[in-house]
C-alpha cells in the first residue's frame, strides 16, 4: 500500500546527489528505511552536511551508494561506521574526503547561485591534494601572494531531513538548525519528515516564523513519528544509544548487517 | 578526612586548564569529556581570580553552547578570530605537528579507515591555541610521519595561517610546539613517567631538558573546584563520565591513564 513515505521516497532516483544531515541535526531514518525497503534506487552520491552517521552506513550497506562526499562518517559514541569503513577499504565506494566548512562553503555557493566559494585553510593538507575539483588561486584583491582554495558550488538533487513540526501549508520549523535551511536552499528538491503537523500557520507568529523554513523551499512533507530513531531529535528525544551499539556490533559483517535490517524492519513498519 | 591526591585524569584536566589561561573563548568538540572539564575548570578559575570572563562552547551541549546559526557557525566564528583555543585528537600525530584523522596505509583504500578529518583542516589554520590531546601515547599514535595529512602543523611562507598547534598533551606528558623549528619540546613528564619510556613510546624526535620537570599536581583549591563545581557542570553533557569520575576520586587509588 502506498503511503506518505512512499510518496516522498519516489522522488529519489538512481544516480542522484542526495544531501543528508549531521547525526544530531534531524536524520530522516524512517524515510531512509523506506528507501532501502523499496530497493529501487542505486548509484547514489551522498553529500553529508557536514558529516554522516547511521543513515549513511545503512545506505552503503544496502548497496545503494557509489560516492560519499563527507568530512567524516561515524556512529559517534557507538564507534566507527562499519559498512562505510569496509566499503572504503575495499574500494567499493568512491570517497571524496572534505572538511566541514568546505561542505558548508559549497552549499553556500549554490545558495548564492555563484560558481564557487573561497575558503581559508586546507592548503598543504592531503584532503586538498586529493580533490582535483577544488582549485587554488591567488587572491586577486591582495597585493602580495595569497593562495586560497575555491570550493565549487554543491548542487544536491535532493535534500532530506527530519524536523519537529510542519504546518498544513508545508512550512517546516527547524529552530536553530540553520544548516537544514542551507541544504534546502542549495537543493532542487527537499523532502522533509516531521514528528507532527500543526493546524496553526507557522509563518503567522514571529516567534515560530524566525525558525521556519518556508514552504517555498520544501517539495513535500510526510508525518513520521519518532522518524529520526535511533538517532535523536533535538528538543524531542535523545539518541537510542543501546540501539546504535546493537547496530554497530551487528553490522561488522555484511551478513550481520543483512540480519539486523531484516529483524528491525518489522519494528519500524 | 584529607582529600585523596589528584588522579592521572585530574592532572590532565588541570594541565588543560593551565594551557587555557588567558583565553576568552574556548570551543570543545563532541565526545571530548576531558577537554570539556579542562575548559570548565579554566572558566571557574578565571572567575575565582576575578579575571575576564571565559566563554566555552561545547558541541553537543545545550546549556554550554550559544550557537544559533547551525553547524557552520563554529567555523565562521573561528575564521573571524572569535575562538582562541580548541582541541584536536588524532589517530596519528607526527613530530612536525601534522594530524591524521583519516586512516592507516595508502589512501584511499587504507588498511584502517577512521571517520574522517571533520573541521581540522580549517580550525588548525584559524584558531591560535590548538591543543593536541590524545590519552594514548604509543609509537603507533606518535609517529615519525603521518600516513595522511588531515591538517598540516605548519604552512609555507605566504599561506594565510592564524592558528596551529600550541601544545601536545598525552597520558605520558606535556609538549609545547615550536613552529619555527618546527617540532615539539617536552615540557614535563606526568608522575611515574621516565624520559626513557617517553622516547620509547614516541616515534618522533623531540627536544627536552636533561632532567625534564614533573607535571605539577593541582593545589587544594583547584582540586576542590574540579571535584565540586566542574564535575557538576560536566554532568549535563557527560553524565556517565562525570559519574565514573566521582567514583574514581572518592578514595579509590589513582589509576594510570596509559600502561
Amino acid at each position: 500500500m502506498q503511503d506518505d513515505l512512499d510518496r516522498l521516497a519516489a522522488h529519489v532516483k538512481s544516480g542522484m546527489r542526495v544531501a543528508v544531515p549531521v547525526d544530531y541535526g534531524g536524520v530522516p531514518m524512517a524515510l531512509t528505511r523506506r528507501l532501502i525497503t523499496r530497493g529501487d534506487v542505486t548509484d547514489l552520491h551522498l553529500i553529508c552536511v557536514p558529516t554522516g552517521g547511521l543513515q549513511v552506513d545503512m545506505l552503503i550497506g544496502a548497496g545503494m551508494v557509489t560516492t560519499v562526499e563527507t568530512s567524516a562518517v561515524s556512529l559517534g559514541e557507538a564507534g566507527g561506521a562499519p559498512r562505510f569503513n569496509d566499503a572504503v577499504r575495499s574500494g567499493r565506494i568512491r570517497i571524496l574526503d572534505a572538511t566541514c566548512p568546505a561542505i558548508h562553503a559549497g552549499l553556500l555557493a549554490a545558495q548564492k547561485a555563484v560558481p564557487f566559494m573561497p575558503i581559508r585553510g586546507l592548503l598543504g593538507s592531503d584532503i586538498q591534494a586529493n580533490r582535483a575539483d577544488w582549485q587554488v588561486m591567488d587572491n586577486p584583491l591582495s597585493e602580495g601572494a595569497d593562495p586560497i582554495v575555491l570550493i565549487p558550488a554543491i548542487h544536491p538533487d535532493v535534500a532530506v531531513f527530519h524536523a519537529p513540526m510542519a504546518d498544513r501549508a508545508g512550512n517546516v520549523w527547524i529552530g536553530r538548525r540553520r544548516e537544514l535551511a542551507a541544504m534546502a536552499y542549495a537543493a532542487r528538491t527537499t523532502l522533509v519528515t516531521v514528528e507532527r503537523i500543526v493546524e496553526t500557520d507557522l509563518m503567522a507568529d514571529e516567534l515560530t516564523a524566525a525558525g521556519t523554513l518556508p514552504a517555498l523551499y520544501v517539495t513535500d512533507v510526510a508525518l513520521a513519528e519518532r522518524g529520526a530513531w535511533p538517532h535523536g531529535l533535538w528538543g524531542n528525544y535523545d539518541p537510542d544509544s543501546t540501539e546504535l551499539r546493537r547496530y554497530a556490533a551487528a553490522a561488522k559483517t555484511a551478513a550481520g548487517f543483512a540480519a539486523y535490517m531484516a529483524e528491525t524492519e518489522s519494528e519500524i513498519a | 578526612m584529607k582529600n585523596p591526591p589528584a588522579t592521572a585524569r585530574e592532572i590532565l584536566i588541570v594541565t588543560i586548564a593551565r594551557l587555557l589561561h588567558g583565553t576568552r573563548h574556548v570551543a570543545v568538540g563532541a565526545a571530548s569529556p576531558i577537554p570539556a572539564a579542562g575548559a570548565m575548570l579554566a572558566r571557574a578559575l578565571a572567575e575565582t581570580a576575578g579575571e575576564p570572563r571565559l566563554r566555552i562552547s561545547i558541541l553537543g551541549s545545550v546549556k554550554h553552547n550559544f550557537f544559533t546559526n547551525g553547524s557552520t557557525e563554529l567555523f565562521d566564528c573561528a575564521g573571524q578570530g572569535r575562538i582562541d583555543a580548541f582541541f584536536l585528537g588524532g589517530g596519528q600525530i607526527d613530530g612536525a605537528g601534522n594530524v591524521n584523522l583519516i586512516g592507516v596505509g595508502a589512501y584511499p583504500e587504507m588498511k584502517v579507515r577512521w571517520p574522517g578529518s571533520f573541521g581540522s583542516a580549517y580550525l588548525y589554520f584559524t584558531i591560535p591555541r590548538v591543543i593536541l590531546f590524545r590519552e594514548e601515547h604509543t609509537s603507533r599514535v606518535m609517529v615519525e610521519k603521518v600516513d595522511f595529512i588531515s591538517a598540516p602543523g605548519t604552512s609555507a611562507e605566504g599561506v594565510y595561517r592564524k592558528g596551529g598547534p600550541y601544545a601536545l598533551l598525552t597520558g605520558r606528558g606535556l609538549f609545547m610546539f615550536d613552529k619555527d623549528k618546527p617540532g615539539f619540546r617536552l615540557e614535563s613528564l606526568h608522575p611515574g613517567q621516565t624520559l626513557e619510556q617517553m622516547h620509547e613510546a614516541t616515534g618522533f624526535a623531540f627536544d627536552h631538558a636533561e632532567k625534564p620537570a614533573e607535571t605539577a599536581p593541582p593545589d587544594e583549591t583547584t582540586l576542590a573546584l574540579l571535584r565540586g563545581r566542574v564535575l557538576e557542570e560536566l554532568g549535563e553533557t557527560y553524565p556517565d563520565f562525570a559519574a565514573g569520575f566521582r567514583t574514581e576520586t572518592l578514595g579509590v587509588e589513582p589509576k594510570e591513564v596509559t600502561t
